[in-house]
């Protein structure tokens, strides 16, 4: 195809519109972080995006168009018909996938660079100097790690791999890998002709790294590390862009690359856990230690009864967890609440920092269901209110509700802030079966003597107790 | 590009992107994750350069599926942001009108 403008004009325009987009870009996120112009943000960011890509088009010397159309058809279009037909409780395992997919990108641009530069003759001139080839490699690094490491907390968060695998001497064959990896970054980069098995091995080796340093970290850790891979491919996206020389790519990279890691650091201290802690022990490995000795027992009641103790309670505090998304029970839940509300209780939603599957991902769904904002608030709002309380109702929710985390210094979970439900004068929770939490606890809320246990489907029982409480009057 | 003037660039928008951050709540952390999840798609058009200029069919192979993993995650991290956001306005609105 021929090149549609001079080449000086055309990149200068195209230098010019990544200029916009990289402003754009930081004018979307900035209105992004507020709710009131959150939805603006996006659209700006967006149009972003579309002005970048069109540009794209006119870059001198280009080919492969045909091919070029194909794959953004096939990528876009698989996205976007994923992207609308999810459910908001998968949203974050979609948040995995898309970001991994961007950095299996961002490895491919350094793959075709790297394996031009092992194709070329012995002999012939380098291709590219020791700085662009160092960041050529470390992207391919980043980028693959992110890719396979984001394609294994989808599959764990999709419930495609259900086990946490761990083995002795496993940090120390990541760190084998780590070091194996960056040994042969180093010599591709001294090499400059390196051969194509060294580049493939490059390229497997680091795959395999984003595998293994993730298969071990538990599904409750995921957010912190989806966010950490996030700020991963932004890294490696800007590595990049300076190989491609291209200045929206290094802006946009480096811009998310900081956000996210501080957005990281934002997300685990919200879970009491630091990024290394995440990391490096699988969460929940003390759980045999913790869940020792268990005062009391597991008291059932039948919704009917549970529904009347909320129908005469003056004020009820609801604590949702993931537990009520996966049953799909936010919209029966809401209905609860507003019969509870007519009948003049005094009712709120305590979110914990954590609720679902990442920090303010229950806000989300509650949105979805269309609880007001007045009606939810969060863990420092909520936590004095529990003690004059009638009843708090627990559905789906464990870990965040388990007083182990106060008193117990051997939990994994000790000094992780938790909404104190157990303060309340009667506890009513909703719960599917008798096992333990995602990180394998025993809840000691669950034994306590005000704790009541409404076994079953949380849809379900919310609408038992909508038939009770409707029934009392 | 020049050594140093790259520096600056990556300070300046390390420095920018820290400061958009830094004062979010945490109702908005998912979404505002997925929308730098979005911002980083810009690898797309890094892919269809690499794959424009791809002259063997291995890189023309690498290079399509950069462009098909780029396409997916501009895209996709744009819908599901949107997604998000959309909500949160409209309960925001009910808010408004159901407050006393």
């Amino acid at each position: 195809m021929q090149d549609l403008l001079p080449d000086k004009v055309a990149t200068l325009a195209i230098d010019a519109s990544y200029l916009l987009v990289a402003l754009l870009f930081i004018m979307g996120l900035k209105a992004m972080s507020s709710p009131v112009t959150a939805r603006r943000g996006i659209v700006v960011a967006g149009i972003g995006m579309l002005i970048g890509t069109l540009m794209s088009f006119l870059y001198p010397g280009m080919g492969n168009f045909a091919l070029m159309l194909a794959a953004i058809a096939v990528g876009g279009g698989l996205a976007w018909w994923s992207g609308r037909i999810v459910a908001m409780t998968d949203m974050p395992q979609m948040i995995a996938l898309y970001n991994g997919m961007g950095g299996g990108a961002a490895a491919a641009i350094a793959a075709v660079e790297l394996f031009r530069m092992a194709a070329a003759e012995p002999g012939a001139a380098v291709l590219h100097g020791p700085v662009v080839t160092s960041l050529a490699a470390a992207g391919a690094f980043i980028g693959s790690v992110s890719f396979s490491g984001s394609l294994v907390a989808f599959g764990k968060l999709q419930g495609l791999i259900k086990r946490s695998l761990r083995f002795r001497g496993q940090q120390v064959a990541n760190l084998l890998i780590v070091s194996a990896t960056l040994a042969i970054g180093v010599s591709l980069v001294v090499s400059a002709h390196p051969t194509m098995q060294v580049v493939v091995l490059f390229f497997a080796l680091a795959l395999v790294l984003g595998i293994t340093m993730t298969l071990p970290i538990g599904g409750a850790d995921m957010p912190v590390v989806i966010s950490l891979y996030n700020a991963f491919t932004g890294l490696a996206v800007a590595f990049e862009g300076f190989v491609l020389e291209n200045a929206a790519m290094i802006i946009a990279g480096i811009v998310v690359g900081s956000a996210g890691t501080l957005l990281t650091q934002l997300m685990a201290k919200a879970m009491n856990r630091s990024l290394g802690n995440v990391l490096f022990s699988g969460f929940g490995e003390g759980a045999a230690v913790a869940g020792g000795q268990v005062q009391g027992s597991l008291k059932p009641i039948e919704p009917s009864d549970a529904g009347v103790m909320m129908a005469f309670a003056q004020k009820v505090i609801v604590v949702p967890g993931y537990g009520m998304a996966v049953a799909q029970a936010q919209h029966k839940v809401w209905e609860l609440a507003q019969l509870l509300i007519d009948k003049g209780v005094m009712l709120r939603f305590a979110i914990h920092p954590v609720a679902g599957r990442m920090p303010g991902h229950m806000n989300v769904l509650l949105a979805e269901a269309g609880v007001p904002y007045d009606l939810i608030a969060d863990l420092d709002e909520i936590n004095a209110e529990f003690e004059t309380a009638d009843v708090a109702l627990v559905i789906g929710a464990n870990d965040v509700v388990n007083p182990v985390a106060r008193t117990d210094k051997g939990s994994p979970i000790y000094g992780m802030p938790i909404l104190n439900a157990d303060k309340a004068k009667n506890v009513l929770v909703i719960k599917r079966g008798q096992g333990a939490g995602f990180s394998g606890i025993e809840n000691h809320l669950f034994y306590l003597d005000n704790t009541r246990m409404v076994y079953g489907d949380a849809q379900k029982v919310a609408a038992e107790l909508i038939h009770a409480v409707k029934a009392a009057g | 590009m020049e050594g140093v003037i790259a520096i600056y660039i990556v300070m300046l928008a390390a420095f920018t992107g820290y400061e958009v951050i830094a004062r979010v709540p945490v109702i908005l952390h998912t979404p505002l994750m997925s929308g730098s999840n979005f911002v980083h798609g810009i690898v797309l058009v890094g892919a269809m350069v690499a794959l424009g200029r791809a002259d063997t069919p291995l890189e023309q192979v690498i290079g399509f599926v950069g462009v098909v993993l780029g396409a997916g995650n501009a895209v996709g991290g744009y819908v599901v942001t949107e997604r998000m956001l959309q909500m949160f306005k409209a309960s925001g609105q009910k808010k408004n009108k159901g407050s006393p």
